[in-house]
C-alpha cells in the first residue's frame, strides 16, 4: 500500500490489509506521521506528537499480529485523541496555558480501552481551551484550521479532532461533546462525528468541562467507523459513578443487519429562521432520501428548544466554574511568577493561566451559584432541563430518531463570530437540547455548499439506543460516503 | 444580672474505613506524606469519585445508634471554596439532605462520688452528615506544605442543636458520643490523630430567657479537656462582655490551648458563600429501608444501656460499671468470664481492679515491658479468670492467694489451677488437721483463749493468725473460725 492509500482509507479498509498481510502497522503509523509533517504546519490539528511512541506502539501489533495474538480488529490502527483526555506519561494541556507543564500520571477509561484493543495512540489533538467553544479559536495555543478552507474555522471545541480525521492525518480519533463540541466540528469538517448517550462511555480521565454533559465519542470518516471505534471505548466502568451499566452491543456488526424503514422526527423548531439555505436544500436532499427508502417522515415540536441555549449557559457554565477550580497554581499547574500570597497565587495564577472565554464561563457559572441567586438560575434551569427532556420523550413516542441539520451554517471564518459570544453560542443551537436530554446524536456529511465547504446532518436517537441510530446513519452515509472525500492540502 | 451560657457542638469524626469516601486508596495514620492518595484525592484533570458504600452504611450505624431519622436517598453536594488543603477547591459534602435527622445523645453528669451515679440528660442533635476530609496544612515561616493522606477520608459532622449549657455538660456529650462510636467500631475517635474533631457554638443570655445571644464559633479544640477549657473562656468573656454592655460580634474565633483563651479568626461578614450545587459526578444512592432494619439487628448495645443492665439484671455496682461500659471489648471480655460463673459481680470487681491494673501496668511509660499488653494478647481468658473466682467460691483458694495468683497468670499464661498444683497453695480444710493446730494454737496462747471466752470477741483473731500462720495463708479462714469457736466453747 502506498502512503496516499493508506492514509486515505478508512479504519475499516486499514484493518482489512492489515489483516490481509498488505501492510503493517508500523507502514501505517509512518505514512500518517508523514502526512502530518506535510499538512499540519497548514491544519494546526496537533497539540503534541510522539512519534517514538506512536512507532513503538505500531511495533509491538506487528508483532502481536506475527504471533497470531491480536488484542482486538483495532489492532494497529492510529487513533488521535483530543487534548482533554489522560494518557500516561503523555502531556494534558486542555489546550489551556494553565495545565502547560502537566503530564498526565494515569490512562483515561477510554485510553485504557484503546490500548487494551491495541489501537496505536497518536498525537494530542486541538480544542477550544477546556472545550469551551465552537471555533477552536480559544486554544492557547493557536487556532485549527479547517482542511476545506483555511481561512475557515474547523468548528469546536473538538476542531482538532475533526480537522485531522478531514485532513486524513489520522483515521480515528476521539472527542468530547458537551453541547456539540464534536458534532459541530464534524458537520464544519465533513466528517461523522457522534455523541454516544450519556453513560455510555465513560468520563474517567475526560478533563472536566460541564460533568452532567460531558460525554467522548468517535470522528471518522464513515458512520461504520465511527461505530467501530464507539463499541471499542464503551461500557461500564466502576470508576464512573455516572457510566451506565450495560452491555456494549457490536455496533459496527448490527450496522449491516437489514433495518425496518422507521419514523424520522423533522422538528419544526429547528427550521425556521436561522438557517443557512445551502444546508437547508442539502437536508431536504436527506430528507427526500430516506422518503425513497420508506421512512417515514413526520413533523414534530420540541416547544423547549429556545430556552436550550439559555438553560444550557446556566448548567455548563456552574458545573465548569467549579470544575476548573483545581487549576489553582498550587500543586500541578503553573503558577504565576508574581504571585506574592497565597490569594495572589490563586488569582494570578488563574488570571494569567486562563483565556477570555474560560474566565468568562467561571465567572458566570459562579455567579449562577452564588447565594441568592442559586433558586432564580441554576435551579430554575434545571426545572427547565426536564423540560426538554420531557418534549424529546413526547417526540420519541412518535417517532425513531430526529433528523435536523448539525449546525444552522457551513464552517465560518476566523473572527466572524469571535468578538461576539452570543452569535458564537447560538452555532450550538441544534445540538445542544440533545446533551440537556442526555440523548445521542451523531453527525453525517451530507453536502458541500457550492464554495466547497461540508455540510452534516444530525440524527438524534433514543438513549442508549446507539445501534439503531447508527444503522439509520449508515444507510445514508453508505451510499453517500461524502465523508470519504478529501479536501486538497 | 446572671447570665447563662448555650453551646452547640459540631463533632467532627473520621470513619474507620478500609478506603477513602470516593475512591479506592487505604486510610491511615502516621504514614509518610501524601503517599495515601491517587488520581482522584490529587484531584487530577479528570479523576472522578465514587462512593464509598462501607462509609454509607457506618454513617447510617450511627444515625441508628443516636436514634436519628435515615434519609431515603443519600444525596452529594459540592461545597466550593479556595484553600490549599483542599486539592478540588471544593469538597463533596451534604447540604440540604443529610444521611441523618433529629437523633440524641445521653450524657451522665458526674454523681456525688466516683461510686455514685449521676443524673442523665438526652442532649438533642440537629443532623448528621457525610463529607470527605481534607488534607492537614503545616505553616513554616515562608511557606506552608501539605499532607493529602488525610484528604478524601470518610468524615461524618454530627451537629447538636443548642441544647447544652456548660462546660460539664460539653465534656459530658462528648465523652458519651465517643464511648458511643468507639464501642460501635465506627471510629477509634482518637482527638491526638485528628479522629475527632470539636467546634462549638457559643452564646450566652441573661439566665431564664429564651431568646439566644449572638453567636461565637470556636475552632481549634483539639483535645476532649481542651474543648472544656475553651468553652469554659469563652462563656467568660462573653459573661463580662455583656456585664460590661458590650455588643458579642458574631464571628469564629480559635482556642489557643499554650496561652488558653481564644482570638478572633474572621467575622460574619468575611463568610464564605459556599455555592452548593449538588454534585453532577455522583449519583444519589437510595437507602432501601431492607438496608436500614439490617444494620438496625447488628447494632450493639449503647453504652448506657449495658450499663443500666449490668446494674439491673447483674447485680453490679456502679463503680464497675462505669468502669466497664465505656470499653465494648473489655465488656465482651467481662460477659464471657462471667457467664461461667454465678458470682458477675466478683468477676466484674476481678476485671476492673486487677486485669485492668496488669494492662494498665505493662503500657505505663516509666515502666514498659518489650510488647504491649492489651487485651486482644492478654494472657489471662475470660476462661481462665472464671476459673479463678471460682475456685475462690467454692474454697478451693482463699482471695488472698487469688490476688497475689492473678499477676503470675498474667505473666505466665498459666491457669489458675497449674499455678495451685504447682505451689501447693490449696487452701486446707481437712477437719482433722486444722483441729490440731487451733487446739495448738490455744494451747501456745492461752491468754487470747480466755479473753475470748471472757467475751472479748476480738481475740479470736490472734488465734487464727497463728494457725494461719502455720499453714502459710492455706487454711480455709471458714473452717478455722468454726473450729477454733467449737473448741473455746464453754
Amino acid at each position: 500500500m502506498d502512503s496516499p492509500d493508506i492514509t486515505s482509507a478508512t479504519a475499516t479498509e486499514l484493518i482489512e490489509s492489515l489483516q490481509s498481510g498488505s501492510v503493517s502497522s508500523v507502514e501505517i503509523t509512518q505514512a500518517f506521521i508523514e502526512r502530518i509533517k506535510a499538512v499540519d504546519s497548514k491544519v494546526h490539528a496537533f497539540l503534541h506528537l510522539d512519534e517514538e511512541d506512536m512507532l513503538s506502539q505500531a511495533k509491538n501489533s506487528d508483532q502481536r499480529r506475527e504471533k497470531g495474538k491480536l488484542l482486538s480488529r483495532m489492532d494497529g490502527v492510529p487513533v488521535g485523541l483530543k487534548d482533554v483526555i489522560s494518557v500516561e506519561g503523555q502531556p494534558l494541556t486542555a489546550a489551556s496555558k494553565i495545565l502547560e507543564n502537566y503530564i498526565s500520571p494515569y490512562d483515561a477509561t477510554v485510553t485504557r480501552k484503546l490500548k487494551e484493543a491495541g489501537a496505536v495512540l497518536g498525537g494530542r489533538l486541538n480544542l477550544d481551551e477546556f472545550a469551551m467553544g465552537s471555533s477552536t479559536e480559544n486554544s492557547a495555543y493557536g487556532p485549527t484550521r479547517n482542511p476545506w478552507n483555511l481561512d475557515c474555522v474547523p468548528g469546536g471545541s473538538s476542531g482538532g479532532s475533526s480537522a485531522a480525521v478531514a485532513a486524513r492525518e489520522v483515521p480515528l480519533s476521539l472527542g468530547s461533546d458537551t453541547g456539540g463540541s464534536i458534532r459541530q466540528p464534524a458537520s464544519l469538517c465533513g466528517v461523522v462525528g457522534m455523541k454516544p448517550t450519556y453513560g455510555m462511555v465513560s468520563r474517567y480521565g475526560l478533563a472536566a468541562f460541564a460533568s452532567s454533559l460531558d460525554q467522548i465519542g468517535p470522528f471518522a470518516q464513515t458512520v461504520e467507523d465511527a461505530a467501530l471505534l464507539l463499541e471499542t471505548i464503551s461500557g461500564h466502568d466502576p470508576l464512573d459513578s455516572t457510566s451506565y451499566p450495560s452491555d456494549v452491543p457490536s455496533y459496527s456488526t448490527e450496522i449491516k443487519l437489514p433495518l425496518e424503514p422507521c419514523k424520522l422526527g423533522l422538528p419544526q423548531e429547528f427550521f425556521g429562521e436561522g438557517m443557512d439555505d445551502e444546508v437547508r436544500k442539502c437536508i431536504e436532499q436527506a430528507i427526500r432520501f430516506y422518503q425513497a427508502k420508506g421512512f417515514e417522515i413526520v413533523d414534530i415540536s420540541l416547544p423547549t428548544t429556545d430556552l436550550s441555549v439559555p438553560v444550557y449557559y446556566v448548567i455548563a457554565t456552574a458545573e465548569a466554574s467549579s470544575n476548573l477550580a483545581r487549576y489553582d497554581g498550587i500543586r500541578y499547574t503553573s503558577r504565576s511568577e508574581k504571585a506574592e500570597n497565597a490569594i495572589d497565587v490563586y488569582a494570578k495564577s488563574r488570571g494569567e493561566g486562563f483565556g477570555e472565554e474560560v474566565k468568562r464561563r467561571c465567572i458566570l457559572g459562579a455567579y449562577a451559584l452564588s447565594s441568592g441567586y442559586y433558586d432564580a438560575y441554576y435551579l430554575r434551569a434545571q426545572k427547565t432541563r426536564t423540560l426538554i427532556r420531557n418534549d424529546f420523550d413526547q417526540a420519541f413516542a412518535k417517532v425513531d430518531a430526529i433528523l435536523t441539520p448539525t449546525s444552522p451554517t457551513p464552517a465560518f471564518r476566523f473572527g466572524e463570530k469571535s468578538e461576539d459570544p452570543i452569535s458564537m453560542y447560538l452555532s450550538d443551537i441544534y445540538t445542544i437540547s440533545t446533551n440537556l436530554a442526555g440523548l445521542p446524536g451523531i453527525s453525517v456529511p451530507c453536502g458541500f455548499t457550492q464554495s466547497g465547504l461540508p455540510i452534516g446532518m444530525q440524527l438524534i436517537g433514543q438513549a442508549l439506543k446507539e445501534s439503531n441510530l447508527l444503522s439509520i446513519a449508515h444507510i445514508y452515509d453508505r451510499e453517500h460516503g461524502y465523508g470519504r472525500k478529501a479536501p486538497n492540502l | 444580672m446572671k447570665y447563662e451560657a448555650v453551646i452547640g457542638l459540631e463533632v467532627h469524626v473520621q470513619l474507620d474505613t478500609q478506603s477513602k469516601m470516593f475512591t479506592r486508596v487505604g486510610t491511615g495514620f502516621g504514614q509518610p506524606p501524601n503517599t495515601l492518595t491517587n488520581p482522584v484525592v490529587l484531584g487530577l484533570p479528570g479523576a472522578l469519585p465514587v462512593m464509598n458504600l462501607e462509609a454509607i452504611e457506618k454513617s447510617i450505624k450511627v444515625g441508628l445508634l443516636l436514634g436519628c431519622k435515615i434519609a431515603p436517598v443519600c444525596k452529594w453536594d459540592r461545597k466550593n471554596y479556595f484553600y490549599p488543603d483542599m486539592p478540588k477547591n471544593y469538597q463533596i459534602s451534604q447540604f440540604d439532605q443529610p444521611i441523618c435527622e433529629g437523633g440524641e445523645v445521653e450524657i451522665e453528669m458526674p454523681g456525688e462520688s466516683p461510686a455514685v451515679m449521676g443524673s442523665h440528660r438526652k442532649v438533642q442533635l440537629t443532623r448528621i452528615h457525610l463529607e470527605e476530609d481534607v488534607g492537614k496544612l503545616t505553616h513554616y515561616d515562608s511557606y506552608s506544605l501539605v499532607d493529602y493522606n488525610r484528604a478524601g477520608c470518610p468524615l461524618l459532622e454530627i451537629v447538636s442543636e443548642p441544647d447544652l449549657f456548660s462546660p460539664d455538660e460539653v465534656f459530658a456529650y462528648l465523652t458519651s458520643l465517643r464511648n458511643s462510636l468507639v464501642s460501635a467500631g465506627i471510629s477509634d475517635c482518637d482527638m491526638e490523630k485528628g479522629q475527632l474533631r470539636c467546634d462549638a457554638n457559643i452564646s450566652v443570655r441573661p439566665a431564664g430567657t429564651d431568646t439566644l445571644g449572638t453567636k461565637v464559633e470556636i475552632k481549634n479544640l483539639n483535645t476532649i479537656s481542651g474543648v472544656r477549657n475553651g468553652v469554659e473562656y469563652e462563656i467568660k468573656r462573653q459573661t463580662k462582655a455583656m456585664l460590661e454592655g458590650e455588643d458579642i460580634t458574631q464571628e469564629t474565633r480559635r482556642w489557643n490551648p499554650e496561652q488558653k483563651y481564644t482570638t478572633p479568626m474572621r467575622t460574619k461578614e468575611m463568610a464564605h458563600d459556599y455555592r452548593y450545587f449538588p454534585d453532577p459526578d455522583l449519583m444519589p444512592v437510595k437507602i432501601e429501608q431492607d438496608w436500614v432494619d439490617r444494620i438496625q439487628k447488628e447494632l450493639p448495645e449503647k453504652p448506657f444501656d449495658k450499663q443500666r443492665r449490668y446494674q439491673s439484671e447483674m447485680g453490679l455496682p456502679y463503680s464497675s460499671t462505669s468502669a466497664l461500659c465505656g470499653d465494648r471489648p473489655l465488656c465482651e471480655y467481662f460477659e464471657q468470664a462471667a457467664a461461667l460463673t454465678e458470682v458477675p459481680a466478683k468477676v466484674a470487681n476481678w476485671v476492673v481492679n486487677d486485669l485492668l491494673r496488669e494492662l494498665s501496668q505493662t503500657t505505663a511509660g516509666d515502666n514498659p515491658t518489650s510488647e504491649k499488653i492489651t487485651l486482644d494478647n492478654c494472657k489471662v481468658s475470660p476462661q481462665s479468670l472464671a476459673e479463678l473466682v471460682s475456685m475462690i467460691e467454692d474454697g478451693t483458694i482463699s482471695n488472698n492467694v487469688a490476688k497475689e495468683l492473678f499477676p503470675e497468670m498474667f505473666s505466665s499464661g498459666k491457669s489458675a489451677k497449674e499455678l495451685v498444683k504447682e505451689k501447693g497453695l490449696e487452701m486446707k480444710s481437712d477437719g482433722d488437721e486444722i483441729e490440731g493446730l487451733c487446739a495448738q494454737a490455744i494451747t501456745n496462747d492461752p491468754d487470747a483463749a480466755d479473753k475470748f471466752r471472757g467475751g472479748k470477741e476480738g481475740a479470736i483473731n490472734a488465734l487464727k493468725g497463728a494457725v494461719m500462720k502455720a499453714t502459710r495463708g492455706q487454711a480455709n479462714p471458714k473452717v478455722v473460725d468454726e473450729t477454733l469457736r467449737r473448741l473455746l466453747a464453754p
